[in-house]
């Protein structure tokens, strides 16, 4: 395993007219790695995660991934084509409604095969048992495989989006808020099966959440933003047992004790 | 002087915290924390509540920041300062080096607690097969009944999760093992069992650093006994 990151960014930065989404921010993530971005609403934790998965381009700053070749390149130069198929294949994308990451009108089975299909699967019924696999995988029944996502529960949903990512064993997975919305009981089990697939593919994760018993459960290290800026970096447990900054310290000291 | 069989040295740590939401406060914790420990022994820190011994701990183990001073870990490749080493190195040393066994389980919805303990294991390098052989060892060895292990321990009383715990801490084969008060509302049976453990790894030379409150337990166990008072801040320190 090499030691560079798998992304870095540097000063990256993007303004709204003349409202800072996000100032200058340095990060890197490693292979195997979660990086969670804590912080509230407004905060600028969504505008970061836009601007290193390449959908939103930044006013100005860098952003360079590791292909799997080994050559770390500058995203923000890749020609279309070849950013298109980093998120086809190594890249995942976790919306916090599912719907967002879901095609609604095609099958279960239908959506874990159609990134397969984009990856040049043909054969209809290896693309099926790998669908299948992958429904059983985040604990979802055979015999739903022919459903639309539109009669599964919430947490069904997301965990369906989940397996349309991971069909195609990307190396680095964006979340959004992956368990926001969803009842207590159903977030532990997504956060549980969240666990242990980064832990079973050794995937790097970059996991935007407001929830810092999210962060604590699924992070290695924590990135606390605050009006577009990171105001405190590092360690997980040391920004939530031992916070620094006056904002972190109202943070941590919101959570309701368990 | 230093022994060259030293595994860990503190040299001059001091640790405070600011409160931010009481208007800033300054609260002194430590300062001035110095003394070394040598591999396979066993050293108690001593002192009422209060004094900074749990936040010593988190110091070596990298859950407080540590604000002033060096925490010298010797490892494979040689001396590592703790204080200022990386995230990532601080993590993949915990794996390795560090165990940290706690008095409370932070425990992980739906996971079993035979599973937290092989999960440890693992970390620690062993294979499947033999973490899983050594998860059934410890949880056996401190007596946690059987039908327990295959139940995450969130409804597990307290001193069943406390046991958990111990295993996942037993678990590795960490060359620095930090404790804090593992035997504390344990039953004499299970708190004999725990000293067999710490006896065990020192053998192999792991060096203990603990936090015992009974007496009984500290004579028993501890080569010596550093006394957190000693590094007692000053309000203006």
């Amino acid at each position: 395993m090499t030691d560079a990151p798998l992304i870095q960014a540097n000063g990256l930065t993007r303004y709204y007219g003349a409202h800072i989404g996000c100032l200058d921010v340095d990060l890197e993530v490693h292979e195997g790695e979660v990086l969670a971005i804590v912080g509230e609403s407004g905060s600028g934790k969504s505008t970061l995660l836009s601007l290193l998965s390449t959908q939103l381009p930044p006013t100005r700053g860098e952003v360079s991934y590791r292909t799997r070749d080994g050559v770390s390149r500058d995203l923000l130069s890749l020609p279309e084509a070849e950013r298109r198929f980093l998120f086809r294949t190594d890249w995942g994308f976790v919306h916090q409604d599912a719907r967002a990451g879901l095609r609604m009108g095609v099958s279960a089975g239908g959506n874990v095969g159609e990134r397969l299909m984009a990856v040049g699967w043909r054969h209809y019924g290896r693309i099926r048992d790998e669908a299948t696999d992958w429904l059983a995988r985040v604990e979802i029944k055979a015999e739903r495989i022919d459903d639309s996502p539109k009669t599964f529960s919430g947490g069904m949903r997301q965990r369906l989006q989940i397996a349309k990512n991971m069909v195609t064993r990307p190396r680095l997975v964006f979340m959004d808020e992956p368990t926001g919305g969803l009842d207590v009981s159903v977030q532990a089990r997504l956060l549980d099966l969240i666990r242990g697939l980064v832990s079973d593919y050794g995937l790097a994760a970059i996991v935007v959440t407001h929830d810092l018993a999210v962060a604590r459960l699924l992070s290695h290290r924590i990135m606390v933003m605050r009006n577009g800026r990171v105001i405190e970096t590092g360690l997980t447990d040391q920004v939530l047992d031992d916070p620094q900054e006056a904002y972190t310290q109202l943070l941590v000291s919101s959570i309701l004790q368990s | 002087m230093s022994s060259h069989d030293a595994i860990l040295k503190l040299k001059d740590v001091a640790k405070s915290f600011t409160m931010h939401l009481r208007g800033g406060a300054q609260l002194p914790v430590v300062a001035n924390v110095s003394f070394e420990l040598d591999k396979g022994q066993c050293a108690v820190l001593g002192g009422p509540s209060g004094t900074g011994k749990s936040s010593i701990l988190k110091m070596i183990y990298g859950n407080y920041r540590t604000d002033i001073g060096q925490i010298w870990l010797r490892e494979e490749s040689g001396w590592i300062d703790l204080a200022k080493a990386e995230p990532r190195r601080i993590l993949a040393l915990r794996e390795s080096a560090i165990g940290y066994v706690s008095q409370f389980l932070r425990a992980i919805p739906r996971v079993s607690a035979f599973d937290l303990v092989v999960s440890a294991a693992s970390e620690g390098g062993l294979d499947k097969a033999a973490a899983e052989q050594r998860a059934a060892q410890l949880l056996a060895h401190l007596n946690l009944p059987e039908r327990l292990w295959s139940l995450p321990p969130a409804t597990f009383s307290g001193g069943e999760q406390q046991r958990v715990n111990i295993a996942r801490g037993f678990a590795g084969q960490h060359s620095l093992l930090l404790v804090d008060e593992p035997t504390a509302s344990l039953d004499a049976a299970s708190r004999a069992r725990v000293l067999e453990l710490i006896s065990e790894r020192r053998r192999n030379g792991t060096a203990i650093l603990g936090i015992f409150h009974d007496d009984a337990v500290r004579r028993e166990i501890a080569d010596h006994v550093v006394d957190v008072t000693r590094f007692a801040a000053g309000v203006n320190g």
